[in-house]
């Protein structure tokens, strides 16, 4: 009698991916829009995806809402390969960046079209409509008004609730807020992580701005000329990041290249000292390393205080952030980023001559 | 420095300064346009204040502006008069046309802005080329493309077959020769009018579970409308007007509106007859158009406003 293996025991204990994309690709000609990707998205969780423009975001979710194929890989839906099944066959929908809301409907018969497509009757499509409304915080009197003249916030709320309508597993959604004032964006975003909650679908995201993806997401995925180069919690991203890519994503930085002296001692490569560099997460022994901190880790030291690294400096300039301000200080060549909030503002008439420094927990210390 | 790069004009400006001050009254606009009015004035309303005139005159005269007199239009409203006749043939072989023409230019042009590609230029070019050569040399061509021992008969009869049919001469071939003529003018409102909806809607509409012929009857058809329905207007406002293919390729077999119009100015010397007609006629068309246009808000079908 022959043997069979036992079942990977982890399989049993995880729960089972919705989607699950295995050395995914994507190739337009010359040009490799998608690399290697393998992602588990979990079911009923809100996953965004964030790069630059360029780094392939788009294709990856026109991939997965079946408007493109992969030239390589495999995606699952629930384990079934669903590669070459058509958009209109997947019980995923897509919330388009341009909303690709249809101008020739009303607001009613918009929202309505994915009922009308698989022959609700009009009563029913009516009543289911109007409900979607509600929970998009859409006035009901909006149900006969002509799409094209409803404002940016509201054409978003009535292609979410389109998309709503057509009842997807998976929903996908391509920078719907890059349109949309800073304001009302804010507002958007916390009525989407609302609405992710009360319908427990699974949300995937897609933006340029991390900053969006902190607010709603469970995980976010870190992609970079057509890899994700990252993908954890909000908190992983921002606490631990991989490198400096996604430590520049996250905000604006200040990045120190080091190199390790004779003596063993970290040495600047741009502005001359001697640093203590937290270990490397990856523990390896490196002779090269880029140190980073955060303008917010960065402190301005009176007299008498310390720190594990200082650095001298001139200050010349500063913004203000609002309940932050940000100072510009020379180190050398270099310009390094401080941000103290407004209460502990340098004095107008303090010496612009500084003395920057920060603690070694503090910071980052990155191999790229 | 501004002012330093225009003093020279305004010395030089001085002694016209009154000239220019005349001038003015007229806007900058109005000055433009100058030359396009005087243009349209001699070239386009003149002609039809004298058909206009000549509608009115004693018939079979030339005393234009000088009689005033109904009976033109009596002759032509009299229900015995053929023209009743010659107008229906034009009105339903316009409509005809337009069916037709609807159903073979759609394809085309989906196939323009969608399947062809980087050829679609070259093929827009084809059906534009034929526009260089006269229409009744193309329609001659035609003529002796079917007529008989011509291309196709004799081509048919040389390989020992029958030969080819008989349908030079017939009303068929009439519309034949309209739908040749006229389907670049519905082509290309209608490609333009394809270009017009948003790929993004397609997929969208798709993604949201609408198949082909849902998307063609929901999204497409709606948002190429302005377009096809130009092209429609378009091609109907030429088609009733045809006169060289009912008279070259339909040989007379039908005798259409514009035909009657010509045999009253040219062979029978009736120019008051044939200016009541085409006053007529114009008025028709006119009022068809204008009313077609009034419903044909093109904001409104792109969701302007």
């Amino acid at each position: 009698m022959l043997q069979t293996s036992p079942a990977a025991p982890q399989s049993a204990e995880l729960p089972k991916p919705i989607l699950q994309l295995v050395g995914i690709r994507k190739t337009f000609g010359a040009f490799t829009a998608v690399e290697n990707i393998d992602l588990d998205v979990r079911e009923g969780e809100f996953l965004t995806i964030v790069g630059p423009s360029g780094s392939g975001k788009t294709t990856l979710l026109r991939m997965l809402a079946g408007m493109d194929t992969p030239s390589e890989g495999n995606i699952t839906l629930h384990g079934q390969l669903i590669n070459d099944v058509p958009p209109n066959k997947r019980p995923t929908c897509l919330v388009f960046q341009s909303l690709a809301l249809f101008p020739h409907k009303s607001v009613g018969e918009n929202i309505a079209f994915p009922l009308k497509v698989k022959g609700v009757d009009p009563a029913a499509r009516k009543a289911r409509a109007l409900e979607l409304m509600r929970v998009v915080r859409l006035p009901e009197s909006y149900f006969d008004k002509n799409v094209m003249k409803c404002s940016g916030g509201e054409r978003q709320r009535v292609a979410l609730a389109r998309a709503l309508a057509y009842d997807p597993e998976v929903l996908f959604f391509d920078e719907p807020l890059s349109a949309i004032d800073y304001k009302l964006k804010k507002t958007l975003e916390k009525e989407l992580k609302d609405l992710h909650r009360e319908t427990g679908k699974t949300f995937i995201y897609i933006t340029h701005s991390l900053e969006e993806a902190m607010v709603m997401s469970d995980r976010i995925g870190v992609m970079r000329a057509g890899r994700i180069v990252q993908i954890g919690t909000p908190e992983e991203i921002y606490g631990a990041p991989v490198d400096r890519f996604v430590c520049e994503f996250v905000g604006e930085v200040n990045t120190l290249k080091v190199t390790r002296g004779p003596d063993g001692a970290w040495q600047g490569v741009d502005v001359p000292g001697t640093f203590t560099l937290a270990p490397p997460r990856s523990g390896a022994d490196l002779k090269e390393a880029f140190v980073v901190v955060r303008p917010e880790f960065m402190r301005i030291l009176g007299p008498g205080e310390s720190a594990d690294n200082r650095l001298e400096g001139v200050v010349y300039n500063e913004y203000s952030l609002g309940s932050r301000i940000q100072y510009q200080v020379r180190v050398g060549a270099k310009v390094m980023l401080v941000e103290l909030s407004r209460g502990r503002a340098l004095p107008a008439s303090a010496d612009r001559k500084v003395t920057l420094g920060w603690d070694a927990a503090d910071a980052f210390t990155l191999e790229s | 420095m501004a002012d330093l790069a225009i003093a020279p004009a305004r010395e030089a400006a001085p002694e016209s300064t009154a000239q220019l001050r005349h001038a003015r009254m007229l806007s900058v606009g109005a000055r433009c346009a100058l030359p396009v009015a005087l243009l349209l004035g001699i070239g386009f309303l003149a002609p039809l204040v004298a058909i206009f005139g000549y509608a009115f005159a004693t018939p079979r005269s030339f005393d234009v502006f000088t009689s005033f007199t109904l009976a033109n239009f009596a002759t032509l409203f009299d229900t015995t008069n053929t023209v009743w006749l010659s107008f229906f043939w034009s009105c339903g072989l316009a409509l005809l046309t337009v069916a037709i023409l609807a159903v073979i230019a759609y394809p085309i042009a989906y196939g323009l802005n969608l399947v062809f590609g980087r050829w679609s230029a070259l093929i827009s070019v084809f059906f534009v080329f034929p526009l260089f050569v006269s229409e009744n040399v193309r329609l001659y061509g035609w003529v002796l493309f079917f007529i008989k021992n011509g291309v196709l008969d004799g081509t048919l009869k040389w390989l020992g077959l029958s030969g080819g049919p008989e349908v030079l001469y017939t009303p068929g071939i009439t519309l034949f020769g309209m739908v040749y003529t006229y389907l670049p003018f519905m082509l290309f409102p209608m490609t333009l009018g394809l270009a017009l909806v948003p790929r993004d809607l397609v997929d969208a509409a798709r993604d949201l579970g609408a198949g082909r012929l849902f998307i063609w009857r929901e999204i497409e058809l709606p948002l190429a409308m302005p377009g096809i329905l130009i092209g429609m207007l378009l091609t109907f406002v030429l088609a009733i007007g045809a006169t060289a293919e009912a008279k070259i390729l339909g040989g007379q077999s039908i005798i259409v509106i514009s035909h009657d119009i010509e045999i009253a100015f040219t062979y029978s010397q009736n120019w008051p007859l044939g200016s009541a007609l085409a006053v007529l006629v114009t008025f028709f068309i006119g009022a068809l158009t204008l009313f077609a246009l009034s419903k044909l808000d093109l904001d409104r079908m792109l969701g302007r406003r």
